[in-house]
């Protein structure tokens, strides 16, 4: 059982990692990412509620009639949100503020949703606990990469720390623009699909069709 | 024929099972470069035309020798009005100096030469660091390195301003052969044009050298907007109190990027793959129609704030990048559209788009790089319709 639960919680970071294999939370990926700071306080916001909403929803998992278990889930989701966008405006006002609507948008993050209902619903509390946060981790493992590549190249900094002096303080380094842009996200999360599925060539997907060559006629 | 025996010779090496096994492209596109390929298909049916993919993409390479010459000539008589202005500087200026050929915009060999040392540093640069990449792809996956990639760079290196430096001109080319072209499979299997992918690239990601108003004429001081950019804030008609004509733009006595500024020199490429029936002439009829309607439809609305919206489709056909996009990009047959109708829908879209983006978007005073990658990316669902389209009356007409 112990050994189950390790590799529920490690393998949700490459081998089934949310946003690289099964292509979810895109949006708040692309949005939140321009900052090593603000990408990591997403990561924890987002595991915190994959975790213990799934915890709660699989506490009361036999209680929940199926016809509307999904605005049950939604409303204990919803209620963590909450709570995480609260804790964030009492203590980290600018970081909240950066985040703005992207922290109320966890409740839609597909991730969290999709936690509930493939697995909460049918997993006991803890290993639903546990799942949750390798999501969070392997969701937050992504963002950070992505973070980390936009922050360092796009501003020159990591965690706000000049890495890079840049032009317009009278270093060198010239800024890429297009990093600091949300459409770079793509490139990047593309560029990490095709590296992912490089290192563990299981996760190519089969070919929906077949080129025909000449010779196959 | 000692060439070909040589080649004949260090062939087996790089057929299966030869010490060089891995390095064959190489050895392929040295060979395909200097000799015609000999492979032939195994089944029916044999077609047979001297139109191969070789043969289309050197003909669009020479279709560009006009605005390359303009593009050299251009680029120097800008730069060199505007040292009469601002003095000269650099190591360009060292080397026409040593060479005694002076800075006269009135002579056309020193505006040549001057072009020339604006061009060649961009253009190989743009030919090693994008050839890197495509040789590096073509190993790994085992394709051929194509011809595809001179025209690629080629264009590349034309609609770059001459002021970019050069680490950001082999940035954009990587960019281009690798996120436009490679990652999709390789040369006709690219859904976006490289060459332009590069470039919005650059665009996006080092907006003050690729935009604004220093970066046009390659002299320290001088500022000078484009005519689009004029013509955005001012309206059309102020272009005349800067001294350009439209027959100035139209020849291409503009600044601007190197090789987009002469309508004429475009149109002298068109007339050429047109002849030899590379370029598809329902693309170039599509993008002509959606182009003037739209701008005939926005001038007869008009507008008081918006100096564009007067701007007759004449002048949007001679500024910017519009004759170069519309002859070598729109045209472009693998990145458009591929049924005959769709052609048209394809470049009526591009035609659209580019006004559109000139005139109702402020921040895009130029918009043809934009309209043909928006084209690019809907041609397929363009396709798609069509062909469904021809199925549904076939089957009408069958039932």
């Amino acid at each position: 059982m112990a050994h189950k639960r390790r590799e529920m919680l490690i393998d949700p970071l490459v081998d089934n990692n949310p946003i690289t294999l099964q292509v979810l939370g895109i949006c708040s990926a692309l949005a939140v990412t321009s900052s090593l700071q603000v990408s990591l306080v997403m990561a924890i916001a987002v595991t915190l509620v994959t975790g213990f909403s799934s915890m709660f929803i699989s506490m009361i998992r036999n209680q929940i009639p199926s016809s509307i278990r999904i605005i049950v889930q939604m409303v204990i989701i919803a209620s963590l949100v909450i709570l995480v966008d609260q804790t964030l405006k009492a203590y980290a006002y600018e970081i909240s503020k950066t985040l703005s609507v992207f922290v109320g948008l966890i409740i839609t993050n597909c991730i969290v949703m999709g936690r509930a209902e493939a697995f909460a619903m049918k997993n006991p509390p803890i290993d639903s606990f546990i799942d949750g946060v390798g999501n969070g981790l392997g969701y937050g493992l992504i963002l950070m990469s992505v973070g980390f590549v936009r922050e360092l190249f796009g501003s020159g900094s990591l965690f706000g720390v000049t890495i890079f002096e840049t032009v317009n303080n009278g270093g060198w380094y010239v800024p890429n623009g297009l990093l600091l842009l949300p459409p770079s996200a793509f490139f990047i999360i593309g560029l990490l699909i095709w590296g992912f599925r490089t290192w563990k060539p299981g996760q190519v997907e089969e070919r929906e069709y077949k080129i025909q060559t000449i010779e196959a006629h | 024929m000692g060439l070909r025996d040589f080649f004949d010779r260090i062939e087996p090496h790089f057929e299966k099972g030869g010490k060089w096994e891995r390095l064959f492209p190489i050895y392929e596109m040295v060979e395909s470069f200097l000799y015609t390929p000999k492979t032939v298909t195994t089944a029916a049916p044999h077609a047979r035309s001297y139109i191969d993919m070789k043969r289309i993409m050197t003909y669009v390479v020479l279709a560009t020798i006009p605005c390359i010459l303009m593009a050299l000539y251009n680029t120097g008589y800008q730069t060199n009005l505007a040292i009469a202005e601002f003095g000269a500087s650099g190591w360009r200026a060292a080397i026409i100096d040593a060479l005694g050929i002076g800075f006269n915009p009135a002579n056309p060999f020193a505006n040549l030469m001057h072009g020339l040392l604006y061009f060649l540093p961009i253009y190989i640069t743009t030919l090693v660091a994008g050839g890197i990449f495509e040789v590096i792809f073509a190993t790994v996956r085992r394709h051929e390195v194509n011809e595809g990639f001179l025209v690629s760079s080629m264009l590349y290196a034309l609609i770059v301003p001459a002021t970019t430096p050069l680490w950001q001109v082999a940035l954009g080319i990587i960019f281009g052969v690798v996120i436009g072209k490679e990652v999709f499979g390789g040369t006709g299997k690219n859904f976006l044009n490289p060459a332009l992918t590069g470039r919005a690239f650059l665009y996006f990601a080092y907006p003050a050298q690729l935009s604004g108003d220093s970066v046009w004429v390659p002299v320290d001081g001088f500022t000078g907007a484009t005519a689009l950019a004029v013509s955005a804030s001012e309206g059309f008609q102020e272009l005349a109190a800067r001294g350009m004509t439209w027959w100035d733009s139209f020849l291409g006595f503009i600044p601007g990027s190197m090789g987009e500024t002469s309508t004429l020199a475009c149109l002298l490429g068109l007339v050429f793959l047109l002849a030899t029936k590379i370029a598809n002439y329902r693309m170039v009829v599509g993008c002509l129609a959606g182009m003037i309607g739209f701008s005939l439809l926005l001038n007869w609305i008009g507008s008081d704030t918006n100096p564009m919206f007067a701007m007759p489709w004449y002048w949007h056909l001679v500024l910017g990048g519009y004759a170069f996009g519309l002859v070598f990009m729109v045209t472009e047959p693998v990145s458009g559209a591929h049924t005959n109708l769709g052609r048209y829908i394809y470049g009526a879209l591009i035609g659209f788009m580019v006004v559109m983006i000139r005139v109702i978007n402020p921040a895009f005073p130029e918009g043809m790089m934009l309209a043909i990658l928006f084209g690019n990316v809907f041609a397929p669902l363009i396709d798609y319709f069509v062909v469904q389209a021809n199925i549904k009356r076939r089957a009408k007409r069958h039932a």
